[in-house]
């Protein structure tokens, strides 16, 4: 499938397709965030984590409109406006879920799986009552779209380095969140030992309402991130679910630079080889290769060593 | 300053604990003895909220703390050393000790903490798990500590410890108790090191406190007696 190009087309092409999977990549990066510190504060695997962000796409449309209906002059201010809003709104989903649902199944994993599955199918028939069941899309201001050109062959779209950049700004967040700040310190605590935790007087069930808060806020934004490379629709969010886990997976639960490495590479191998053959195709070959290196490394890329 | 009276605690339906009894005072340390499966560290959880109480009243400082969770009882007063130390063997030492910090709301860690336990200051950013058996007990008590207790609790403290620093931790835990004016309840096997610190010291057996001398009048034999399998 290569042999048609030349090696300067080649190299071309891969930047190109590069660039292209950087929004995927920074969506990926943003679920498997929130994904994996739920999974490592308390167990659990959260199955309707698709629609939190699809919340926050629609919470992204939703913001569009209303720039686009009252307040047009300020069309081209409304991204950030739309990612504190799908933050918020996923966010306090969240924290509600965690109250109403989450805590009453801890130690439980099957049950808060089928529990978070059930919500996850309830999401989606409620955004289809709201938002009706046709995709819907957003206009990006001007200033967001087109490409820069690198050199005559590359070109970069703008939206990507600006989805890059608020991507690369999170992750620095929720990695100053978890090694500098004092949620941090409680939530690896109680990652390293719940009982401990609790006896060396941490809340140990309002730390995790926090960080299922965090993390479904953070899926929010990744729906912002996600308005910008498809549609949003009522089950958009399940066509990402089962890639995080992958992506989850493959860099080792507990590894902030594993979950980043596992995102790129696989957001990267998926938009390059979508270039050359079919989409499905392409998700076949990424499946296979994921499933042969864990194979030899089933603890994932990363992992930290230490005495237990 | 630490009353419990008709204790009875349960794993699912067999009853571990029937009944205990006991009252720490202020700036008193109490050895509860007992050989391995009597219910030392059965007791230890319960009163920290690790493991429920059925039955019986647990007062400290005249608040009754029977019905609170973990972190409640901490905010009371009460801090733990379980058997196994239990450190956070991801966080470095400083953060340990940190765990400690948020109940008071302490902004850093207390200077006498590391007075206490030089070692610890010389290795604050080695992650826990790396310490060897005796330094992750001073860490567990320094982190303990770092609560500000009224009543420290060890479980078994010395298992694992090789003898010379077994005598620097009792000198260590008699230290703490004379300028904290701390109460402290451990639980033992070693008979020699509840002689070294302790003012009274009772014996477990079969959930039960069977025995109790006061250090003035120590039936040592008789003791050693419960303990010999
Ligand atoms: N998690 C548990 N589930 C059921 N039984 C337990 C559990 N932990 C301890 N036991 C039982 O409770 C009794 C007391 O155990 P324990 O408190 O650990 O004794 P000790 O600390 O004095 O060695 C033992 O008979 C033990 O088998
Ligand atoms: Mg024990």
């Amino acid at each position: 499938m290569f042999s048609d190009y030349s090696l300067g087309d080649l190299g071309s092409i891969l930047a190109m397709q590069g660039f292209a999977g950087l929004i995927l990549f920074s969506v990926f990066v943003l679920m498997a965030l929130g994904l994996a510190i739920i999974f490592g504060q308390m167990g659990v695997i959260n199955m309707a984590h698709g629609e939190f962000m699809i919340l926050g796409a629609y919470v992204t449309y939703l913001c569009s409109e209303l720039f686009t209906n009252y307040l047009p002059a300020l069309y081209n201010g409304y991204f950030p406006v739309a990612i504190v809003a799908a933050f918020c709104a996923s966010g306090a989903l969240g924290l509600l879920v965690e109250w109403v649902l989450i805590r009453h199944l801890y130690r439980r994993p099957l049950d808060t799986l089928l529990a978070t599955w059930g919500l996850s199918l309830i999401l989606q028939q409620v955004y289809r009552s709201i938002f009706g069941a046709r995709e819907v899309g957003v206009e990006l201001p001007d200033w967001m779209l087109g490409s820069t050109h690198l050199t005559d062959t590359i070109e970069v779209p703008i939206n990507g380095i600006i989805v890059m950049c608020i991507t690369t700004a999170i992750t620095v967040a929720v990695y100053l969140l978890i090694f500098r700040s004092g949620w941090g310190k409680r939530v690896r605590a109680v990652m390293s030992n719940r009982t401990m935790a609790g006896a060396v007087g941490i809340d140990t069930e309002r730390v995790d309402r926090m960080t299922f808060g965090i993390g479904c806020g953070i899926a929010g934004i990744a729906g912002s991130a996600f308005t910008m490379v498809g549609s949003t629709s009522p089950t958009a969010g399940q066509l990402y679910i089962v890639d995080t886990f992958l992506v989850v997976v493959f860099g080792g639960a507990q590894s902030l630079l594993g979950t980043i490495a596992s995102a790129f590479t696989i957001s990267q191998a998926q938009s390059t080889l979508e270039f050359f053959t079919s989409g499905s195709n392409a998700k076949v070959l990424t499946l296979l290769t994921v499933v042969a290196i864990l194979m030899v490394r089933p603890q994932g890329l990363f992992t930290v060593k230490v005495r237990r | 300053m630490l009353d419990v009276s008709g204790m009875h605690v349960s794993y699912g339906q067999s009853e571990v604990l029937h009944g205990l009894g006991f009252n720490v005072d202020r700036g008193e340390i109490i050895a509860i003895m007992g050989r391995n499966g009597m219910g030392k560290t059965t007791l230890m959880k319960a009163l920290m909220g690790i493991v429920p109480t059925r039955e019986g009243k647990v007062d400290i400082d005249g608040t009754d703390i029977t019905q609170m969770k973990s972190f409640q009882r901490v905010k009371q007063g009460i801090a733990y050393v379980p058997q196994g130390r239990m450190i956070f063997s991801t966080m470095t030492v400083q953060e340990n000790i940190e765990t400690g910090l948020f109940v008071r709301g302490t902004p850093s860690i207390p200077p006498d903490i590391y007075e206490l336990f030089p070692v610890l200051s010389e290795m604050k950013a080695r992650r826990g798990g790396n310490l060897s058996g005796g330094q992750q007990q001073q860490l567990a008590i320094a982190r303990a500590l770092a609560t500000g207790p009224k009543v420290l609790l060890l479980d078994e403290p010395t298992e694992g410890i090789q003898p010379s620093i077994i005598r620097d931790l009792a000198r260590t835990l008699r230290h703490i108790r004379d300028e904290r004016g701390l109460s402290i309840v451990v639980s033992e096997q070693v008979l020699s090191f509840a002689l070294d610190i302790a003012d009274r010291v009772f014996v477990i057996e079969n959930g039960r406190l069977v025995h109790e001398d006061n250090r003035a009048d120590i039936d040592e034999a008789k003791i050693a007696g419960f303990l010999a399998v």
